[in-house]
């Protein structure tokens, strides 16, 4: 049996006392899809911090290809294959469309080589393959801050895949998206899962269902339950603290 | 890629043909008096240059770029002090004999050599900016405190530059104009012109670099990280290693605009390192346009021929109109000039007096009669 591609053993993250995670277990092997979901504060975004190496646990490690990522400098885990979109749309927003991917796919990431180096063919062609996957061709040379708000979050999707990570890490990708672009996110999720291990924080149960993927529900800094979307919604202990019942089931 | 578009490039074209018409104009039409102004003013252009690289396009604010300003002006003058030392007692400058020192400081020792003198000028401040740089970056010391900070260096050096008469004449400076280079004095008219003439190239020269450094994905990153730092780390790069190196350039740059500013004023000293002095070239740069390179040239110039022409005809006004000037600056210009003329700022003041007429972009509806817009 091939070793997971991330493992997270007995992660806690303490705030001056406040326990943000607790004993956090998560086991991601190449090539999953996997979703996660939980109430407000249930440690979601913090969750992505500590695999970034923006947080530091209080306790426990974080595995990934083998190796600790613990103490880890937030650039060097970027290079090591993990990317991440941030809730909000963070972008290069003085900085055309084709300039941010431009970062995005540039290797070696050293200043030398920045300036030295022009960018190689193979990277003018992955940049235009980006922008087709994201529909942004034609807004190649617009600043990115004038796009809509979702294409904005489709451009840090795309720059995250010019990062050619293994692991996507992708916090609310449709927050404030159109059910149209929701449903495009989504598809566009399920085809980059396969070549990299995609890991989704979202609140809408649509989008969650729609990625037809197994799913973690965190509360309150702990896993409470994994499974299929279809056993999620059927386990009183989820449906207590997050989901709620349907005015069907109070009556 | 190009950043450049047509637009930009014309305006910066009219710019550049203006300004090295002046350049070659000037000799001949000024005044010595005058030209040694220009001069100071060109090599001014450079440490502004530097300024615009980490604000304008890193978003970091200096407040002690005078550090390095001053370094590389008494390089310049220990360099020139030793050059003509000859016939004073002992064989060195003259003001050792005043605090009774016979023997050259250890330090001085390298400045007898004109090559080690060329190269410290610039990277020596280069060194010690990137020193200085790379532990605060370390840190993530950013904004405010980044300023607060360069601030408090500059006062350090002041204070301690200051003190030491004993090794480099503390308050009084070293004095440059009487000393002696290739059997001309220094402050001479002859000299003067050379000093003008180089000036008027390396500010040329320094524009090129600094453009090379923001061409393209490099001056991206930079912008990248005035912009939002986090991505920039989450892309894969160190934004450290990135911010060091531009502080260190912006270093180096102020000492060769010291080195240049103090041969043609005739004397470094400590004034250089004022507090008032190193955010007048932020205000330069603020003005003529941050980001735009060609207006922290354009700034430092004409500020500066500015404050001279006032403080001739009104001495003690060039305070008030320069503290008016970046008002208005950052009220109605946040862009600085360069930035306003390159987004039609010009024509939208003409509109608003009435003088252009605004054109008609709407897309024009079909009505019938009812006023309804036809389908």
């Amino acid at each position: 049996m091939t070793s997971p591609l991330l493992e997270l053993k007995q992660i806690s993250v303490s705030f001056e006392g406040f326990l943000a995670l607790r004993d956090l277990n998560l086991v991601l092997n190449q090539g999953d899809l996997r979703a996660v979901i939980g109430p407000n504060g249930a440690g979601k975004t913090t969750f992505l911090d500590v695999i970034t190496g923006k947080v530091a646990p209080t306790k426990g490690d974080v595995i990934f290809k083998e190796k600790s990522l613990i103490g880890q400098k937030e650039f060097r885990i970027a290079r090591k294959g993990i990317g991440r979109k941030f809730q909000s749309p963070r972008i290069f927003e003085n900085l055309s469309v084709q300039e941010n991917l431009a970062l995005a796919v540039s290797r070696p990431k050293t200043p030398l080589s920045l300036l030295m180096n022009s960018l190689k063919v193979k990277h003018l062609d992955q940049i235009q393959h980006l922008m087709s996957i994201v529909n942004l061709q034609s807004k190649a040379n617009i600043r990115a801050g004038a796009l809509s708000h979702g294409q904005k979050q489709w451009l840090e999707i795309a720059m995250l895949v010019g990062q050619d990570p293994d692991l996507l890490l992708v916090d609310e990708p449709v927050a404030g998206l159109t059910d149209e672009e929701t449903d495009l996110t989504a598809d566009l999720l399920k085809s980059l899962a396969g070549d990299h291990t995609v890991l989704v924080i979202d609140h809408d149960m649509e989008f969650i269902r729609r990625l037809d993927c197994p799913v973690s529900v965190l509360h309150q800094g702990h896993v409470l339950k994994e499974g299929s979307m279809s056993d999620i919604q059927k386990d009183p202990l989820v449906i207590e603290v997050y989901l709620g019942k349907t005015d069907e089931e109070e009556q | 890629m190009s950043i450049f578009s047509t637009k930009k490039s014309w305006i910066n074209l009219t710019i550049w043909v203006l300004l090295i018409a002046l350049i070659i104009a000037a000799p001949s039409v000024l005044p010595v008096f005058r030209l040694n102004l220009l001069g100071r003013y060109l090599s001014l252009a450079i440490v502004a240059l530097g300024v615009d690289l980490i604000w304008g396009f890193t978003g970091m604010l200096s407040l002690g770029q005078g550090i390095f300003f001053a370094l590389g002006g008494y390089c310049a003058a220990m360099f020139l002090q030793l050059n003509s030392a000859g016939e004073f007692p002992n064989g060195i400058p003259e003001f050792f004999g005043l605090y009774g020192v016979e023997k050259l400081p250890f330090f001085w020792e390298p400045f007898k050599s004109s090559i080690f003198t060329l190269i410290s000028i610039w990277l020596i401040p280069a060194i010690i900016a990137g020193l200085l740089g790379y532990l605060v970056f370390r840190n993530r010391i950013k904004g405010v405190y980044f300023s607060i900070l360069t601030q408090a260096a500059l006062l350090v050096f002041f204070n301690f530059f200051n003190g030491q008469q004993k090794l480099i004449n503390g308050t009084n400076g070293l004095k440059t104009d009487v000393t002696q280079l290739f059997g001309q004095m220094v402050g001479s008219e002859i000299m003067q012109r050379w000093f003008f003439w180089i000036s008027a190239v390396l500010v040329i020269l320094a524009w090129f670099f600094a453009r090379w450094i923001v061409r393209d994905r490099f001056g991206n990153i930079l912008i990248g990280i005035r912009d939002d730092e986090a991505r920039v780390r989450f892309t894969g790069y160190n934004p450290v290693i990135f911010k060091t190196i531009i502080f260190s350039i912006a270093g180096g740059l102020a000492g060769i605009s010291g080195a240049l500013y103090t041969v043609q004023s005739g004397i470094v000293s400590p004034q250089f390192m004022t507090v008032p002095f190193s955010i007048e070239m932020v205000v330069w740069v603020a003005v003529g346009g941050r980001g735009t390179l060609l207006g922290a040239i354009l700034g430092a110039v004409l500020i500066n021929y500015a404050k001279s022409l006032v403080s001739e005809a009104l001495p003690a006004s060039w305070m008030f109109i320069q503290g008016g000037l970046f008002i208005l600056v950052v009220t109605a210009l946040p862009e600085g000039v360069l930035g306003w003329i390159r987004k039609d700022g010009p024509k939208k003041l003409l509109f608003l007096l009435g003088i252009n007429k605004k054109l008609e972009t709407y897309p024009s509806l079909e009505v019938n009669e009812q006023g309804e817009v036809k389908s």
